[in-house]
């Protein structure tokens, strides 16, 4: 084999330099393999794929092992780029009395090219301990061997990251088991932390879940229920059909609650909407991922996500192995997405090589909290429309909107009064689990296309058939949300008065805790216009951020730990949602009531003093 | 004028390329076949120009060495590359440009069917040189370009790719195209708008640049079938939907019971356990358990993400189940709850497939979810064949042979799929069955997965369902890596719509169990509505309680219904002659096959369908049945036939419709 390959390695270096007129030497050949090294490299960098073929090519002399030496030169000719330095310590760790086999070198591989060194070698450790996963029975890998194993499953998922329920959260859920008071503010989860559920559309779902003897046509319902709650239940149980809430339902949704749905967007933008482009899905996440997988069709397709994002672009573009390309808000411009970043961002990824096939928008801004006006809006719009780009306006936060002087305007509307946008692809997202309903558990929600392929509809409609449906209690809760009750109804007064409770408490709250932020010495926060977050920036004195390095963790990890471990309050890291090089940050929602919000910012206020004490 | 942009824009990044290429191309010194995931990007991104450009400069490299009398054969690098191009194609479905023009090495746009032919031979050689009979794997196709030879006409760009197309997925396209049309006039669809300009120039995001293995990914469950049932309905003709396992759409009743439940986890506690006039409206011992699953869920309620892997009391209530099921051990944290098995099965894959070459061995026939899930995530299908004359067993040999078949093909068997009780083909297995199919797994170290979603669909006296976690235990296999699926969408509940299933890992790595984990918290959690379905599934009220009786009555007139049916409707398609069908012990479909006149299999090839397909559109047109053609869940060579549930209650009048369809489609077509 190694004779065929010197062979053939000698003789196409011979055909094309006849080609070329140029004279054959072995100079060139060690040129070859350095680029084919280098693509492999470059391949493996930016997919998480090929690893084998990266294996072979600097194991050139065709033995199944590689020597330490003779993978530092590969590094050193790649300029170790996107190796993580503490990789080398663990080289010498791993192989100092053997050369490694394709499977140790593998391993090393991940954890040497991970953005976020401490994710990969946390995560899995922290998962262990956490005591909410309950008994388990496990076996260690000295015990027996599992063919299903950390190199044989998709690296792609490997890869993957999801920091808002990462390595913290589960030290968190440690903390707690053992005792210790923990103020959950990672994740936009509002019952969870004392927010009440909306009663009417309880009691709406309830009817419509029990048996129509035992619930809408009980003799005693109108003991339990409101009189407009039963009509409603009717009109909803009418809706489903004869299946009820226990039946698969068409794909898309029911028809009657993608109607609501166009009726609650044409009334909001004033342009019309058609219940046949709207789909329900189990939450936007879901819709999202729908989306995605139907997009990226080769490791070569771009999308491109804001940094700082919500993670679970980044997380869904590497389980499918495609490529982000992030843009960066100006957090000195609230949070705008500027159309010179957009340009260059675009052009840097064609000159990559890249396919730039969609854009996501968050708007209102998670974690960042901006609400965007027309005219970023219009950047954004034309910016995608120009470039033959999809837009995936992510606007679960439509309702979540607390500056008086701002107001949600949806991409849609935009794209529809903006000249030039006419051929805008779109597709919008909604979802139960935010706004005042909070809805989380119930994963509902929606996205609507707008100017998309019929085609790619139907694939879309095949993909989501492949789940069979969204659930339907869902969809229920999605219909009830964009249709709450009307102002003659019986319900609309106690309706009307635990929503704005609701609202008027996120919106006190999103300016108490922004305040109390920027009243500490050291941490600086951007009004939340919107969304349930504050993101605010803070100095880390350089002594610990040498620490963190020590502890391989980025430095607002370490920050977010010493935190979580002096107050108890769980944040999730700012690099996790990614940030400019040299910020450091932290996201925390404002759901939790008055009181633990005013406590909150004492401990931060406190934590930070401490924090920048101690490593002055 | 978007269009256009567009393509000002992807000529840049060719011309771009091209000069890197041309930088970059001395690689190609090195053996081509070992470049392949480098070359296949650029493969795939290029769609044209810049792969032509590579193979331009391999072909000219060849030829200067031919030119030289060189000895070394070249031939074994192309041949590397052509069949690694074919092997990703065959895969993901991309690449199709890259492979005509591996085809057409003389470059003049256009491939003689006997190229066609020769290239098909080499490609589909194992590696040890053994060649397949084209006509065994892909007979259709392969006719087709021997009716193009005889004709005398080449293949263009245009036309290779629909042959490929064919070749590959039989007919995957037509499928879409037939699913778009459907689907664009499909009555539930509801107003839609769509663009007045004309649509080549608008959309960037098309059927060409969209993913391409989810356009090959075909799922038959709602498939051309049902689309055209749901067209008919809507013109007012009365339609007996068979085709799914969707029990409360066709009548089967919720539990009251567990509907009693959910329902006060849903309402404010003050409108529901609460409320001073409850009792007049929920019977006390609903009250009582809806409290301790209040308690459970803990004050976040129903409304709240849980857990990524669900709620732990929830979880501690499926493991107990599970152990006195099993009579084995079993553990909470092993759990994870999921929106339905579909969901549980997505994750599994998602997290086993890790390259193009992995493969999945599947029973055939199969519940089509794994062969759509296969092909959207780019691995590969091996099917096994279940022996209809034994019962839909498998034998070792079987196991062996297709294990083996893969391992050759350079394939890399990861998991193995198992249904029991079977769907379509409604069996139980034995203990010993299963123990067979374990054996074999864990002497190759396969992953199981064990979809046991009818495991309380049992009707047969003889047969009884064993999980293939007891059998695990029973037989002390001690490295098999174990999944277990289950659902709420099955059994006696029928929660569809609920979205409610768990999967159990046994001996799974941590490290591969964390990584499910952060899959799972990607999507937050399962519906906590599911969550608590799933445990009150696996937690009927005890007896004395006030709503044990009428739960009682409740599941046994479902239970008794679907026994009946099934015995009824597997004799009643039994005794049409021309059909013949395995018992159904268990599920909620019988699986018959039919035998067809020889000119019916002529007037479906004509028509670019398979014959069941037609059977099925005939049967829907005349009779309005709506079954699936049993090509849509995979069968033997040769073999017709559809499945159909037995939930309705007119299914045992449907045997007559059954039998006059028959008949008259049999003399139609002799």
């Amino acid at each position: 084999m190694l004779n065929v390959y010197r062979a053939l390695q000698h003789k196409a270096g011979l055909g094309q330099s006849l080609r070329s007129g140029r004279a054959f030497s072995t100079q060139l050949n060690d040129d070859h393999l350095a680029s084919w090294q280098k693509s492999c490299w470059e391949t493996y960098l930016s997919t998480g794929r090929g690893s084998d073929t990266l294996f072979r090519s600097i194991s050139r002399n065709g033995s199944q092992s590689i020597t330490v030496p003779e993978l530092n030169v590969f590094l050193d000719s790649v300029k170790r780029r996107g190796v993580h330095p503490r990789a080398f310590k663990m080289l010498n760790e791993l192989a100092h009395d053997h050369n490694l086999t394709p499977q140790e070198f593998k391993s090393w591989l991940v954890l040497a090219t991970k953005f976020h060194q401490e994710h990969e070698a946390h995560f899995s450790s922290g998962y262990d301990r956490s005591p909410n996963v309950g008994e388990r029975k496990t076996r260690s890998e000295e015990e027996s061997f599992s063919s299903w194993n950390r190199h044989t499953m998709s690296q792609a998922v490997r890869k993957m990251q999801y920091a808002v329920r990462g390595q913290i959260v589960l030290r968190a859920d440690e903390l707690q088991s053992q005792g210790k008071d923990i103020t959950y503010t990672n994740v936009g989860n509002p019952q969870s932390v004392g927010q009440p559920p909306i009663t009417y559309y309880r009691q709406v779902m309830a009817l419509c879940d029990l048996p129509a003897e035992d619930g809408v046509d009980h003799p005693e319902v109108y003991k339990m229920f409101p009189a407009d709650v039963v009509e409603r239940a009717k009109e909803v149980r009418a809706a489903v059909g004869s299946g009820g809430t226990g039946a698969y339902s068409g794909s898309q949704g029911i028809l009657k609650f993608r109607k609501d749905v166009a009726d609650f967007i044409s009334k909001r933008d004033g342009h019309p909407a058609y219940p046949g482009n709207i789909f329900l899905t189990n939450g936007a996440s879901s819709a999202i991922e729908l989306v995605l997988t139907t997009i990226i069709s080769s490791d070569l397709d771009g999308i491109m996500i804001p940094i700082p994002q919500y993670p679970i672009y980044s997380a869904l573009i590497a389980k499918l192995a495609g490529r982000q390309i992030g843009y960066y808000l100006d957090e000195s411009n609230n949070w705008a997405a500027t159309k010179a970043e957009l340009d260059k961002q675009l052009n840097d990824a064609q000159s990559n090589g890249l396919d730039v096939k969609a854009l996501a928008l968050i708007n209102p801004g998670n974690p960042t909290g901006q609400v965007y006006s027309r005219e970023d809006l219009e950047v954004i719009c034309k910016f995608c429309s120009e470039n033959g780009i999809v837009l995936l306006a992510d606007e679960v936060y439509q309702r979540n909107v607390y500056s008086p002087d701002k107001e949600f305007l949806s991409a849609k509307k935009i794209a529809s009064e903006t000249p030039g946008c006419e051929n805008l692809q779109l597709v919008s997202f909604h979802s139960t689990s935010k706004g005042v309903i909070g809805e989380c558990g119930r994963r509902g929600g929606y996205m609507e296309l707008h100017n998309i392929d019929s085609y790619i509809q139907a694939q879309l409609y095949k993909l989501a058939s492949s789940g069979l449906c969204s659930n339907i209690p869902g969809q229920i809760m999605t219909s009830l949300m964009v249709k709450p009750p009307k102002k003659e109804d019986d319900s609309y007064d106690r309706f009307e008065k635990e929503e704005q409770e609701i609202f008027e408490g996120m919106k006190r709250r999103a300016i108490s805790l922004v305040k109390g932020l920027n009243e500490v010495d050291g941490i600086n926060c951007n009004p939340a216009e919107g969304a349930m977050y504050a993101f605010p920036k803070i100095d880390i004195p350089p002594k610990a951020i040498a620490e963190a390095e020590k502890e391989d963790m980025s430095p607002d990890t370490f920050y977010a730990l010493s935190l979580l471990e002096e107050t108890g309050i769980c944040v999730v890291p700012a690099s996790g949602f990614g940030q400019e090089e040299g910020r450091f940050g932290f996201r925390t929602t404002f759901l939790p009531p008055d009181d633990k919000i005013d406590a909150a910012i004492a401990k931060f206020k406190s934590h930070h003093e401490n924090f920048v004490a101690k490593y002055a | 004028m978007q269009r256009l942009k567009k393509v000002v824009t992807a000529t840049s990044i060719h011309r771009h390329h091209s000069s890197w290429f041309l930088s970059g191309n001395r690689s190609l010194n090195v053996p081509i076949g070992t470049m392949w995931p480098n070359i296949c990007h650029k493969a795939i991104r290029s769609q044209t120009s810049q792969y032509a450009f590579r193979y331009q400069l391999y072909k000219q490299t060849s030829r200067a060495l031919a030119s030289l009398g060189d000895q070394i054969a070249t031939s074994k690098p192309l041949s590397n590359v052509r069949k690694q191009l074919w092997e990703f194609y065959f895969s993901t479905g991309r690449g199709a440009n890259a492979l005509f023009e591996a085809i057409d090495l003389d470059e003049n746009g256009s491939v003689e069917p006997a190229e066609l032919k020769a290239f098909m031979i080499e490609v589909l050689r194992y590696p040890d040189g053994e060649e397949i009979d084209p006509t065994e794997i892909m007979p259709y196709a392969w006719n087709r370009l021997e009716e193009r030879e005889a004709a005398g006409r080449s293949y263009d760009m245009k036309s290779f790719k629909k042959w490929l197309v064919a070749a590959t997925k039989m007919s995957a396209d037509t499928k879409n195209t037939r699913m778009l049309q459907y689907l664009s006039q499909h009555p539930s669809l509801g107003e839609q708008y769509v663009s007045d300009a004309e649509e080549e120039e608008v959309y960037t995001w098309n059927d060409e640049t969209m993913s391409q293995s989810l356009r090959r990914m075909q799922y038959a469950v709602r498939g051309e079938v049902v689309m055209r049932a749901d067209q008919l309905a809507a013109q007012g003709r009365e339609i007996l939907y068979t085709n799914i396992g969707n029990p409360h759409q066709v009548g089967q009743q919720p539990i009251t019971y567990f509907r009693q439940i959910l329902a006060l986890c849903d309402l404010p506690a003050e409108c529901g356990v609460d409320h001073p006039d409850i009792g007049a409206v929920f019977p006390k011992d609903v009250i009582e358990r809806a409290r301790e699953y209040r308690e459970i869920i803990g004050p976040s309620g129903t409304g709240a993400y849980s857990h990524s892997q669900g709620i732990l009391g929830l979880r501690k209530h499926v493991a107990e189940y599970i152990q006195n099921r099993d009579g084995y051990k079993s553990y909470a944290g092993n759990i994870f709850l999921t929106n339905g098995a579909s969901t549980a099965i997505s994750m599994v894959l998602q997290g086993l497939l890790a390259s193009n070459t992995d493969a999945i061995m599947i029973p055939i026939p199969q519940y089509p979810i794994y062969s759509a899930l296969i092909s959207k995530l780019g691995g590969r299908q091996v099917g096994y064949e279940l022996d209809e004359d034994l019962n839909w067993a498998v034998s070792r040999e079987e196991l062996d042979k297709k294990f083996a078949k893969a391992k050759k093909e350079g394939l890399d068997v990861k998991a193995l799929a198992m249904i029991n009780p079977g769907n379509p083909s409604g069996n139980v297995m034995a203990h010993e069955d299963i123990q067979v199919i374990l054996e074999f797994c864990n002497d190759n170290g396969i992953v199981v997965l064990a979809d046991e979603v009818y495991q309380t669909n049992v009707y047969a006296e003889t047969a009884q369902f064993v999980s293939a976690k007891k059998v695990t235990l029973d037989c002390a296999l001690r490295d098999l890596q174990l999944v277990s699926f289950h659902s709420t969408s099955k059994g006696l509940v029928g929660e569809c719509g609920r979205r409610g299933g768990y999967m159990e890992l046994h001996h799974i790595d941590p490290y591969v169990q964390s990584q499910l984990y952060k899959l799972a918290s990607a999507d937050l959690c399962a519906g906590v509505v599911g969550q608590v379905m799933t445990s009150l599934m696996l937690r009927p009220p005890q007896s004395g309680g006030e709503s044990y009786e009428l739960y009682e009555k409740e599941t046994s007139s479902i239970f008794n219904g679907l026994k009946e049916r099934a015995q009824k409707l597997v004799d009643g398609l039994n005794s049409i002659p021309g059909i013949s069908c395995v018992p159904a012990e268990g599920a909620m479909y019988a699986f018959p096959s039919v035998e067809l006149p020889p000119k019916a299999f002529e007037a479906a090839k004509k028509n670019g369908t398979t014959p069941d397909n037609l059977y099925a559109l005939s049967l829907l047109e005349e009779t309005g049945i709506c079954v699936v053609p049993a090509s849509g869940f995979g069968q033997k060579k040769g073999r017709v036939g559809f499945r159909t549930t037995f939930l309705h209650p007119d299914t045992v009048k449907a045997v007559k419709l059954f039998a006059e369809h028959h008949e008259k489609f049999v003399k139609q077509y002799t």
